[in-house]
């Protein structure tokens, strides 16, 4: 028995060990990024490097804000994944009550449309929606960061999973008391659906927020740019300013991270919503 | 006319679905669409000529495109089993410690996963610096010589591939934890009580068991790293010497930098047909081999 006992702790070592190391690999990168942030620009072509910054220094954040649309581009990005976050969880929520609650013609339609087209990569769209959204004169607008995203088709199969699992005897009820479909949809659909918004919600804030190519594609002056973009634009800029850029970099990342902090329950169980069981 | 009333009767149901799936027309499956029309068209700033099939021609007798998917197969294959690896080992070891410890780690691993693509390739850029970045100072603090990393046509792939590998799999981790916990514990105890060793353990139960979820991994994985992007926009623009430039990246520079659009919508197309037919072959090898 204690031979047993001993064997299972030294294996428990052993994992805490590799844990450990793998967890650090990950970790080292971001820690860096932020080292490399408070540092003086010039000790960054010291060699060996500062492993700990021992004169920690604000001047790259402030340089950052004077020279560069900062302020805007964040702006642009809370503008951006805000609005997308909150138009898509009514829409989904709406589209995916319809889908598994509702039994119409057309519905098994809708539900395989939706689902295939979660396979098709980005690079089939991206070339005639430009086009399109140029013949809008939408191009270096927020309509043309914003809508485009809205459309995205994953909420909506989010939605209709987990609504599957309502039961119906409640939605019943409510209609033979008399209440009306929308009065059914607000008052006892969407309230029961509250854990499902919320990972919509994050999942979407936080996929919008980091997204890349498709503002990239869709924005051209400086004043339009979402975060990620002007960082883009800043790398192609000044590439070996890295105390400048990793200072960029910290001030975009922070703000995730603290959303994963707070919302961190979500993150841990949510991702299992959308998955086949 | 059965078929009309019964639509009238659902209006609410179709009220309730249209105004996402108008957006959903009209900014996805109508692009799509438009998208497979315009492949066939020699589609730039000076001509919009009906060609037929003469980009996808051009695309196969292009040796740049043949570059391209080598280098994307080459990164998917390199990324997805290693990364899937690691995030079975991860799980597997976090399994039997107490929830404040395994919550610890998912979220350690898990906190690359919010930083975009474009904060984590920035940061490698800086990270793989031949001079000054952090790898080179733990080459030579262990006694080896510095590498070029990402200027060396040889490690170019291979440090991104790195990379993608160490910062990656922490969705993953959490859904394979989560399908973990709902495999019942006694199975474990029993096969440790007869004698197995962790690896029969892991092999003749933790895996078989835990199929669906891999599956579902393996697909989404493939496809997200088959369509890799801001890696390589940041970082190496497909160098040096095209040795990673992927097919997502030259779809981007055929389209908006050279504004070949017909030719960058028959590149797409392709790209589509490969990823399904990954997908297939995925889905039909791992259900054929399920034995419990």
């Amino acid at each position: 028995m204690n031979t047993m006992k001993m064997k299972r702790f030294s294996k428990k070592t052993v994992s805490l060990i590799i844990l450990s190391i793998l967890a650090l690999l990950a970790f080292i990168p971001l820690y860096w990024m932020i080292v490399t942030a408070f540092k003086e620009p010039t000790l960054t072509m010291k060699f060996p490097p500062e492993i700990f910054p021992k004169n920690p220094t604000f001047q790259n954040f402030e340089s950052l804000f004077q020279r560069r649309d900062l302020f805007r581009w964040t702006l642009n990005s809370v503008i951006v994944a805000g609005t997308v976050t909150i138009t898509q969880i009514f829409l989904c929520a709406m589209a995916g009550y319809a889908i598994a609650k509702k039994r119409f013609p057309g519905s098994k339609i809708f539900f395989w449309i939706y689902i295939s087209s979660m396979m098709i990569p980005k690079q089939v769209t991206i070339v005639p929606l430009y086009i399109m959204v140029a013949n809008f004169g939408m191009v270096d607008s927020y309509g043309g960061l914003i809508l485009p995203s809205i459309a995205a088709p994953f909420g909506v199969f989010l939605m209709r999973q987990f609504m599957l699992s309502l039961p119906n005897e409640i939605i019943d009820a409510a209609r033979i008391d008399g209440a009306g479909e929308f009065r059914t949809f607000w008052k006892i659909i969407l309230p029961m659906s509250k854990p499902a918004l919320a990972v919509l919600g994050i999942f979407t804030f936080v996929g919008e927020w980091n997204s890349f190519l498709w503002p990239l594609i869709v924005t051209q002056s400086s004043k339009m740019k979402t975060l990620q973009a002007g960082l883009a634009l800043i790398q192609e800029e000044v590439p070996m300013e890295y105390a400048y850029l990793m200072a960029g970099a910290t001030f975009a990342a922070i703000p995730m991270i603290i959303v994963f902090l707070s919302f961190q329950k979500y993150f841990l169980r949510g991702v299992t919503v959308g998955a086949v069981k | 006319m059965n078929l009309l009333k019964s639509i009238w009767k659902n209006k609410a149901a179709y009220l309730f679905i249209m105004p996402h799936f108008a957006l959903f027309l009209t900014f996805f499956l109508i692009p799509v669409g438009w998208g497979m029309y315009l492949s066939l068209f020699d589609y730039s700033v000076f001509s919009q000529e009906f060609i037929g099939f003469d980009n996808y021609k051009e695309i196969f007798s292009d040796n740049l495109f043949w570059k391209a998917l080598g280098n994307t197969f080459l990164y998917t294959f390199g990324v997805v089993p290693l990364w899937l690896g690691k995030a079975l080992l991860v799980t597997v070891l976090i399994y039997p410690f107490r929830k404040g410890i395994r919550t610890f780690f998912k979220a350690m691993f898990y906190l690359p996963h919010v930083s975009s693509t474009v904060i984590i390739a920035m940061i490698w850029l800086w990270v793989f610096n031949p001079n000054f970045g952090l790898l080179n100072f733990f080459m030579e603090s262990v006694g080896l010589d510095p590498v070029v990393w990402l200027g060396n046509k040889a490690t170019a792939l291979p440090s991104l591939i790195m990379m993608q590998v160490i910062m990656g799999g922490g969705s993953t981790i959490v859904l394979l934890s989560a399908a973990m916990s709902s495999i019942p514990e006694y199975l474990f105890e029993a096969a440790e009580i007869e004698g197995a060793s962790s690896w029969q353990i892991f092999r003749k139960i933790t895996v078989p068991l835990l199929k669906p979820t891999i599956l579902y991994s393996l697909v989404m994985g493939t496809i997200a790293n088959f369509q890799t992007f801001s890696n390589i926009y940041i970082m190496t623009e497909g160098g040096p010497e095209f040795s990673t430039l992927t097919v997502a990246y030259l779809v981007y520079e055929t389209a908006f930098k050279n504004y070949y659009l017909g030719l960058a919508s028959a590149m797409s197309m392709i790209m589509f047909v490969i990823l399904v037919a990954l997908a297939l072959i995925q889905f039909k090898w791992l259900s054929s081999n399920v034995e419990y």
